[in-house]
């Protein structure tokens, strides 16, 4: 186990605490270099999906994670970005100006959102966002002159500094990437700012935060307002990526997917929102293999333990009908949801760290370090 | 004038199922601060064993609706056990989560098993009219309205007048405390996810001749009945109901007088205006935070 002696405060707010953080990011970003020339480009898409799931998942990891304001409403968010850039587009204004544009106009609307969230906690927040959510699809599926109904938008192709960006080359992948990496490192140095310890501070405790001297209503409409505005960027290469889009993609089912992103992940840091991206784009491939696979390899163990070939076909085909049902991937969604909730509420960031921390004290690790308090006493209706 | 009516009365039919299904919600969160996502599907699936008894296996309608809300009762002892208690005491987003989590299994499972397609439950009163001067009410609709004033009288004198309702409040209002005083907390908590699953089976059957059930009617009405619960105030019975007569109300006359569009995205603005304006509810008990 690696003891960092921190002498001062800079060495608390370091972005990477120790060399290990240098070499293995590093290792990391150089097989991101080189994925898309040797991964297939189904899988290349794949992960600029990751990239742009988890450019939002940073976003509502922000609001949800670090100030403790509950939205299911990033959907919204994402279509005003997506929208905003795909109404430019038809101006010829150049990628980066409306690419900040998308930022900028989401950015506002969340905070428009965050005042009137200002009065609402818990349970009611969430549903004055759903409702925000609501409207704004309403309201894109109505407002033809603008955003042509429910025919939806076509994207045209990206162009920067002259070149074409087609959505599935390597470079449309590279400026998810980069668009990824520099939300994380941006939001990593908001974290170590007095913005950021004021997000946490009212996450911990509004009552305390106040009584600090932290500016309760202020912190919490700036960090809906950069949520919104990484969402809206994302928005903007979602657009991008599926070169068209209507209201109806922007539903509170991809809501609750951002927030699955962050619960998977772990919501108590960034990492998690990689993590939870990771996992969340992965499933599709994943069925798409159960489907597939399954009934074959279920048969073939059904066989090794003795079953006759009847048997065998018969098991063949009723795996093969349960893989092939349609709602199954709401059920394994559902299923996935309540078990993390149930089992690993840090998500899988948490089980990478119990796990290290397993190994860093071998003989001695408590399972009790990780475990939540549980709180009866507290009404919310009277908190 | 006529016309009206015509809108006033279907608006409160619909409102009376949004209130239903409110008072599924208030009902778990007056006992335990749950707020049950899933609320809306456990109707959904409540049509459905309805469907199956009375429309698959040709049971009496009474029979049919009586085995329905009681399997469903038990199915919602069942989800207590297993999906919330546990998680119990935690940050309420998680339970949150973990009963979307449930509504999302609720729906997909019953798409496998039933299909995709509508489907209708005969009911006694169908197709019967009641005519007064040249206004038209239909049976099925005013059902709905007499079995919600019924039921939230039951449920309001329940929790009022009887010792189980008084324990539910006090273990909603302090579950460590309630414990201290004697009251089983857990058993108080898995009957009220049992009843709860009984007035949403009751909505869903009573809703299936209005507007048929399928394996996604839960969702839609259940983001439908928040608006009517917020309305009425969270955590107040007859507020759930008021408040889904009210939305339903709004909802039929902006489908009627307001250009299209309006119709599904009123009962959302008049929730953000409360939320505002009121954020306790036409009902709700005044709170203010203390340190």
């Amino acid at each position: 186990m690696r003891f960092l002696f921190k002498t001062d405060y800079e060495d608390d707010i370091r972005l990477f605490p120790h060399s290990g953080y240098i070499v293995s990011y590093g290792i990391l970003l150089a097989f991101l270099a080189i994925a898309p020339f040797v991964l297939s480009s189904y899988l290349v898409s794949q992960l600029v999906f990751v990239c742009i799931y988890a450019t939002v998942g940073v976003g509502l990891m922000i609001l949800t994670g670090f100030t403790g304001q509950a939205s299911l409403g990033h959907a919204a968010f994402l279509a005003i970005g997506a929208y905003t850039a795909a109404f430019l587009q038809q101006y010829n204004v150049p990628f980066p100006v409306y690419f900040l544009a998308a930022g900028l106009l989401t950015g506002v609307v969340g905070a428009l959102v965050g005042f009137p969230a200002l009065r609402l906690q818990g349970i009611y927040l969430v549903i004055a966002t759903i409702s925000f959510a609501f409207i704004v699809e309403e309201v894109l599926a109505r407002w033809e002159s603008v955003t042509h109904g429910n025919e939806g938008m076509r994207v045209k192709t990206l162009w920067l500094f002259g070149q074409a960006v087609p959505q599935n080359g390597p470079t449309f992948y590279f400026l998810c990437l980069a668009v990824l990496i520099l939300t994380i490192v941006g939001t990593l140095n908001l974290l170590r700012s007095p913005t950021g310890r004021a997000f946490v501070a009212i996450r911990d405790s509004e009552t305390a935060a106040r009584s600090m001297g932290v500016n309760v209503s202020l912190y919490k409409v700036k960090s809906f307002a950069i949520s919104a505005a990484i969402t809206g960027l994302a928005g903007v290469l979602f657009a991008h990526k599926l070169s068209f889009i209507s209201p109806e993609m922007f539903t509170l089912q991809l809501s609750i997917e951002f927030i699955i992103v962050i619960l998977i992940g772990g919501t108590f840091s960034l990492h998690g929102a990689v993590l939870g991206a990771i996992f969340l784009v992965m499933i599709d491939p994943f069925l798409t293999y159960l489907k597939d696979d399954m009934p074959g390899i279920i048969a073939g163990i059904a066989a090794t333990f003795g079953a006759d070939s009847v048997t065998a076909g018969k098991i063949y085909s009723n795996v093969a009908a349960v893989a092939s049902a349609n709602g199954l991937k709401g059920a394994i969604y559902g299923v996935i949801i309540v078990l993390f909730v149930l089992f690993e509420p840090l998500g899988l960031y948490g089980r990478w760290l119990k796990i290290k921390l397993f190994f860093q004290l071998f003989p001695l690790y408590k399972r009790a370090t990780f475990k939540r308090q549980k709180i009866y006493v507290k009404s919310e209706r009277n908190r | 004038m006529l016309d009206f009516v015509q809108q006033l009365v279907s608006g409160i039919a619909l409102g009376c199922v949004y209130g239903l299904i409110a008072l599924g919600f208030v009902l778990v969160y007056k006992a335990t601060e749950v707020v049950n996502f899933a609320q809306g599907d456990l109707m959904m699936l409540g049509g459905f064993f309805a469907f199956t008894f009375i429309g698959m296996l040709g049971l009496n309608y009474w029979l049919g609706f009586a085995g329905a809300v009681i399997a469903m009762a038990a199915f919602g002892m069942l989800a207590e056990r297993v999906v919330v208690r546990p998680i119990l005491g935690y940050p309420q987003f998680s339970i949150i989560m973990a009963t979307i989590g449930l509504g999302y299994f609720l729906r997909s499972v019953v798409g496998m098993i039933w299909g995709t397609d509508d489907f209708k439950i005969e009911t006694p009163f169908s197709d019967g009219v009641l005519r007064i001067g040249s206004l038209v009410l239909a049976y099925d609709k005013l059902s709905v309205i007499a079995a919600t004033v019924i039921l939230c009288a039951l449920l309001y004198l329940f929790f009022n007048r009887t010792t189980l309702g008084t324990a539910m409040r006090a273990s909603s209002e302090n579950m460590l405390a309630a414990y201290y005083m004697g009251i089983p907390v857990k058993r108080v908590v898995s009957i009220v996810w049992a009843i709860s699953a009984a007035v949403a089976t009751a909505a869903g059957v009573l809703l299936a001749p209005i507007t048929f059930i399928h394996s996604n009617v839960g969702l839609v009405l259940g983001l439908k009945a928040f608006p009517a619960a917020v309305l009425g105030g969270f955590g107040s019975i007859p507020g759930a109901v008021v408040g889904g007569v009210l939305i339903g109300v709004i909802e039929s006359m902006a489908g009627f007088y307001l250009p299209q569009g309006w119709k599904d995205v009123a009962p959302y603005i008049v929730l953000l205006v409360v939320l505002l304006l009121k954020p306790e509810g036409l009902f709700g008990l005044h709170t203010r935070k203390k340190v």
